[in-house]
């Protein structure tokens, strides 16, 4: 990564996320909307960043650690945004910039690989991987929104409500934030799914149909379905929903890491 | 150029003298009228709400010597004894009017730590003594910097944003769960003063829905015509509770009205949806165990009066803030004040040295008759430059220094040094 790209974007996270941890504590608007905005400019500077990676391998950084994170990084940041603009709400910004900005220097710290073309790639599979990473980025989201959620649910339900909970968004803001967040993921993981299993057929020579990890992303496809529809129409809503969608990110964790890395034969980094 | 205030507020004046002393527009506007036609002040402004009135004016002699006329005159316009009066107002000039005003305006001086109805109220103040041209240059600058002031402590401090009453904590608590009332409902049981507290919260706050059920209809009625709601009739509970989002409960019962069967059925009836539970009775009206169902919040008065009492701590905690934010706008204001008196003061200066300087060349004019018109005049020039130059670097220091202008506290006594004709010993 070009060193400029890499200090301008680390720059605008860590900037961003000091503007959004004071409006937090102040409530100060203008505080935010500053926050908001070096927010943005460093989403164009990670994708300049993500740009320049990608022109290696011709193909969506995934087939290392580095591009990966780093996708993750901006795919969560470019989700995070766009809930922020349409739901008007900025207090959880805070909590969800020390997540992007984590994935961003991890990634610039893991070993990057050469930058060969994989064998995968084309608009497709490029599809395939972005739209994957963005679902992952969007479960992650809905993971930091429910903790949020159940941190403040429980402070209020105990009375004790000290200096944030009023300074955070209401409970019933935070779960519609948390199922935007989850449609947007279902959405993707269905779309890159079935982009993917498309791959499958063209590669069968050298990739088996029985990768552990299509099991695993069905579940995890299967259970945000259910976290949906729970959320929203039964008496689930509210406290319970949001430990479901702690738990289903710990699935969504789990195919990340134990099956992507001693399982899958095919996807070791998305 | 000096600043007078006569007033009395919540602190130094029971609310039977506050009551006799207040103004309303017309009476503001006349006693306006009045104090610049009389020539006890130049330009007047009065503030007046239900915990203060206050006259705010430039003179046009010292402040301290136009406070007697100023007591008098309010003491005259509301008929109100010198004696009565006497021990309840307060009087500030220049820097400490400044600086209570400030205070005024950023809700420092409030009954309620950091209110914020009174900065609405000093600028429509100020606006009616604008609209009436009662005020000029001074008043003008200084309730704009009390403005400004205002919007700053509420922008940069907390001093405004946490609830200081045990409605108002009600009904934000509410919107820490629900967010914006505007389309929540809500049903108030029992119709006393507390009841009607949170409904008008509720309504500034715009809920959609209301309801009110009280044992007396006729009270129940009142209410809801008052401020737009529906009556339900006394114990229709299985009607009443699976509707609304917010119940407040404050109704003079021996026990429990609302028990925990009742609350449960009504949530399953509402799926799950969340439910506020305001209980405000003493004794208790809700069962305390109701607080313990799923999604639901239940706080009672003891609670709330908690809330209350660590949200007035926190504002307590934001004075010192507020208070930077009024000793830097009182520096500024001053600077403003003291810049534009020596900017007058530095002309006269100007004008006078020329006329010393020619009354000096008056003087000696027969010991230098022999020089020429033009020898005379170039002479003449001299001495203008020369003066001009005595005086052009203390003006422009004047003009770029903002610290010396506020070093300068009495432009009078300059004015005295350099200005009084007083006879040569």
């Amino acid at each position: 990564m070009h060193f400029t790209l890499f200090i301008s974007t680390a720059v605008a996270y860590a900037l961003s996320l000091a503007l959004y941890l004071i409006f937090l504590n102040t409530g100060k608007a203008l505080t935010g909307r500053l926050g908001t905005v070096l927010l943005a400019a460093g989403l164009v500077t990670h994708y300049f960043a993500l740009l320049e990676r990608s022109h290696g391998p011709h193909t969506v950084p995934y087939h290392d650690l580095y591009g990966s994170m780093s996708l993750f990084g901006w795919l969560l940041a470019l989700t995070y945004l766009g809930l922020e603009l349409y739901h008007r709400q900025r207090s959880v910004g805070a909590l969800v910039l020390p997540f992007i900005l984590v994935f961003f220097l991890a990634a610039h710290l893991a070993p990057a690989d050469k930058l060969s073309p994989p064998e995968a790639h084309g608009p497709s599979f490029a599809f395939h991987v972005a739209l994957s990473i963005l679902a992952y980025s969007a479960f992650a989201l809905s993971f930091v929104l429910s903790l949020v959620f159940l941190g403040e649910e429980r402070l209020l339900r105990n009375h004790k409500l000290g200096n944030v909970v009023w300074r955070l968004p209401p409970l019933e803001l935070l779960e519609r934030m948390s199922r935007s967040s989850v449609l947007i993921g279902l959405v993707s993981i269905t779309i890159g799914t079935a982009l993917g299993f498309l791959w499958v057929d063209r590669l069968s020579s050298k990739y088996s149909f029985y990768d552990p990890k299509y099991a695993i992303t069905l579940l995890v496809l299967l259970l945000y379905a259910v976290y949906f529809w729970l959320a929203r129409t039964t008496g689930w809503r509210g406290a319970r929903a949001s430990k479901l969608c702690v738990f289903n990110f710990l699935i969504v964790f789990l195919s990340f890491t134990v099956v992507n890395f001693y399982f899958s034969h095919s996807h070791r980094y998305f | 150029m000096e600043i007078v205030l006569v007033g009395l507020n919540h602190r130094t004046a029971p609310v039977e003298v506050r009551e006799r002393v207040s103004f309303n527009a017309e009476q503001a506007r006349r006693a306006s009228e009045e104090l610049r036609s009389k020539g006890i002040l130049e330009e007047t402004l009065v503030l007046s709400t239900c915990n203060r009135s206050e006259v705010y004016g430039v003179p046009p002699e010292t402040s301290r010597e136009s406070a007697p006329g100023l007591s008098t005159f309010l003491s005259e316009f509301h008929s109100v004894r010198m004696d009565v009066l006497g021990t309840s107002l307060y009087y500030h000039y220049d820097r400490e009017a400044v600086r209570h005003l400030f205070r005024v305006a950023a809700g420092l001086d409030s009954m309620m730590l950091g209110e914020a109805e009174i900065l609405g109220q000093v600028r429509e103040a100020y606006r009616v003594a604008h609209e009436q041209g009662a005020t000029g240059p001074v008043l003008n600058r200084l309730f704009q910097g009390a403005l400004e002031v205002g919007k700053r402590v509420r922008s940069e401090t907390e001093l405004g944003t946490r609830p200081m009453s045990v409605a108002s904590a009600g009904v934000k608590l509410a919107e820490r769960i629900f967010g914006k009332l505007g389309e929540r409902s809500a049903l108030v049981l029992g119709a006393g003063t507390i009841g009607e507290q949170v409904i008008g919260q509720l309504r500034d706050r715009g809920i959609a829905r209301l309801f009110v059920m009280n044992r007396s209809k006729d009270r129940a009625d009142g209410l809801a015509k008052q401020y737009g709601g529906e009556v339900l009739a006394w114990g229709e509970w299985e009607r009443a509770l699976p509707v609304p989002d917010v119940i407040v409960s404050s109704v003079a019962a021996e026990g429990a009205i609302v028990r925990r069967e009742i609350v449960e059925q009504a949530m399953e009836k509402r799926a799950n949806r969340a439910l506020f539970l305001m209980d405000l009775g003493l004794p208790r009206n809700i069962d305390a165990s109701v607080g313990k169902l799923y999604n639901v919040y239940l706080y009672n008065m003891d609670d709330l009066t908690q809330i209350v009492a660590q949200n007035r701590r926190a504002r307590e905690n934001e004075i010192p803030k507020a208070d930077a934010i009024v000793e830097e706008h009182v520096g500024k204001f001053l600077s403003w004040q003291a810049s534009v008196e020596l900017v007058g003061l530095m002309n006269e200066l100007r004008t006078k040295m020329r006329e010393e300087r020619a009354q000096f060349i008056r003087a000696r004019v027969e010991s230098i008759k022999h020089l020429t018109e033009a020898d005379r005049a170039y002479v003449e020039k001299m001495m203008d430059e020369l003066l001009q130059g005595l005086l052009l670097e203390p003006a422009e220091r004047l003009r770029g220094e903002k610290d010396l202008r506020r070093k300068i506290h009495n432009v009078e006594a300059l004015r005295d040094l350099f200005l009084s004709n007083r006879e040569k010993p």
